[in-house]
């Protein structure tokens, strides 16, 4: 179906959107989160370098790349700004209803987009400790 | 500084010519009459309403009562449909028979859900075929044929695909059905050719008789008309009933009293798109083919969807891979550029859009495309900064999603 209706973005979605955080790739990521389904539309990859500061395993870098509607960037981008400097366990808490309050809220239909951006976070952390 | 403004979005809705608008403000405060009353206020507005009946009757080779207003194509629809099963179905002569509608499956929402609905509300009366189209998004006639039942009383086939602007062959499945329908005897089922017209009738023939439709679909907010008007050309011998009651209008077939003003500046819409029918395809064809050469030099992967060929004047349908349409949507809106999309992403059901899919495109394809449809108030101005904008917002999504492979 044709775009009858645009989803009402808010102030702090629209901004993430046009100026997002953390965009790019890392060279050599300690983990890298990838998800989403082609049926849906959206696709996040989070990079992640994770570094030890005071005996705690801490996000010290973390970069998105995102193939998705407007909540998919912004969600991702919103996430990373919540993920970094935070400890691993810190940022498994994360959940869908942290990055979309952040963000001011985002439209029902879109609260998707804020479940994929933490499960790619949980990916990426997954995947650093399969690699340890 | 002024904002630049550019609207590539002619099939989602078009503005009101300024010359239709004056023909309509009359009859809001001034000849304000209700065309069914049987004073003298009335007799004005139902000459105004006559007026614009013939109008639209003889555009499209019919007469003046075989002319239904309703209140848009979606209703139009709707009446088309539900009308047929209803009278039909009424009928002593046809009560126990089972009947079989012919839909493609690329119709607007307003015909397939209304074919859905049919089939829900009565499953043991009503029999649907949704006819795909081939990759080229055209509905070819023999699949039209092959599907034809001695129980088939309706086939519709849009003419123009309002998102991939492809034409289909309404005059050589108008002719196939003909002697099928010669066939039919006063015992048999009829069988109607419906077709919805709402985004040819710009730019085609809609001869009800060159055709061979018995109903024919199309409203005026698509023709530079006002919103909230349509009509359903209904010809004399077709079997329908009301789907709206109270009152009678439009000899029993569309109860409610007659949006006036509408119906004069449809009338006037119609008038217009008659007269300048010829020039704007010739117009609206040069810039579409202008855009399309752009696009295709400026955005690397650019790939139309639909026949390049069999396609409507003002439709370009693009999809640009590793971008998702919403968000391109968005970014061409921030620099003032109306456009629409097949993503999931931006329909209230997230699902993407049913012709990207009867097309044999994947999702991926489907989320990424954008649709561009022209009008009568483009310049070569507008184009090239549509050009120049896309391409930019176009690198700057693939910036962001580089290093997704799919």
């Amino acid at each position: 179906m044709l775009i009858k209706k645009m989803a009402l973005y808010s102030k702090k979605v629209m901004d993430h959107f046009l100026s997002p955080r953390n965009m790019g790739k890392i060279e050599n990521p300690d983990g890298v989160g990838e998800v989403g389904n082609p049926v849906c539309g959206d696709l996040m990859k989070l990079f992640i370098k994770v570094k030890k500061e005071k005996g705690k395993e801490i996000i010290s870098e973390i970069k998105f790349q995102t193939l998705g509607c407007g909540s998919a960037i912004a969600t991702s981008s919103m996430i990373t700004e919540l993920a970094k400097g935070k400890t691993l366990d810190e940022a498994l808490k994360i959940t869908r209803n942290d990055v979309a309050k952040s963000l001011d809220g985002l439209p029902p239909e879109k609260m998707h987009c804020s479940n994929l951006a933490a499960d790619a976070l949980g990916e990426a952390i997954r995947d650093y400790k399969n690699k340890k | 500084m002024k904002k630049t403004l550019v609207y590539l979005d002619y099939a989602a809705t078009t503005p009101v010519d300024k010359r239709v608008l004056k023909k309509m403000l009359p009859l809001f405060s001034v000849n304000f009459g209700n065309a069914s009353s049987l004073h003298h206020f009335g007799e004005v507005a139902k000459e105004a309403v006559n007026n614009s009946r013939k109008t639209i009757a003889d555009s499209l080779g019919i007469l003046p009562e075989e002319v239904v207003f309703t209140s848009g194509a979606t209703e139009s629809n709707n009446l088309a449909l539900k009308g047929i099963f209803k009278g039909l179905s009424a009928l002593p002569k046809y009560k126990n028979k089972k009947l079989h509608f012919i839909v493609s499956a690329i119709e607007h929402p307003c015909v397939l859900d209304s074919a859905k609905n049919l089939m829900a509300d009565f499953p043991n009366m009503v029999e649907v075929t949704f006819l795909l189209p081939n990759k080229e998004g055209i509905v070819e006639p023999k699949t039209v044929t092959d599907a034809i039942r001695p129980n088939t009383v309706l086939v519709s086939l849009m003419y123009v695909n309002n998102e991939i602007g492809t034409i289909q062959p309404i005059k050589e499945v108008g002719q196939l059905l003909l002697p099928i329908k010669k066939k039919r005897r006063p015992t048999d089922l009829p069988l109607y050719f419906h077709s919805d017209a709402t985004q040819a009738f710009s730019y085609f023939d809609c001869n009800l008789d060159n055709l061979g439709l018995d109903l024919l679909t199309f409203s005026a907010h698509k023709i530079y008309g006002p919103k909230g008007v349509g009509a359903l050309a209904v010809k004399k011998g077709v079997i329908i009933a009301p789907v709206q009651h109270g009152g009678g209008h439009e000899w029993k077939k569309r109860s409610g009293t007659l949006n006036v003003s509408g119906i004069v500046g449809f009338g006037e819409a119609v008038g217009l798109a008659k007269k300048e029918r010829k020039s704007n395809v010739k117009k609206i064809t040069a810039q579409r083919k202008y855009l399309s050469q752009k696009i295709e030099k400026e955005i690397e992967g650019a790939v139309l969807n639909g026949s390049p060929v069999d396609r409507s004047p003002n439709n370009l349908n693009y999809s640009f891979p590793g971008i998702e349409g919403e968000s391109l949507v968005l970014l061409l809106s921030q620099a003032g550029i109306g456009v629409s999309t097949g993503s999931a992403c931006s329909s209230e059901t997230l699902k993407a859009s049913h012709v990207q899919l009867a097309i044999g495109n994947d999702h991926l394809r489907a989320h990424s495309s954008i649709r561009f449809t022209l009008g009568k108030y483009l310049t070569k101005k507008d184009l090239d900064y549509v050009a120049k904008e896309l391409k930019s917002a176009v690198n700057r999504l693939r910036a962001i999603s580089r290093e997704i492979k799919v």
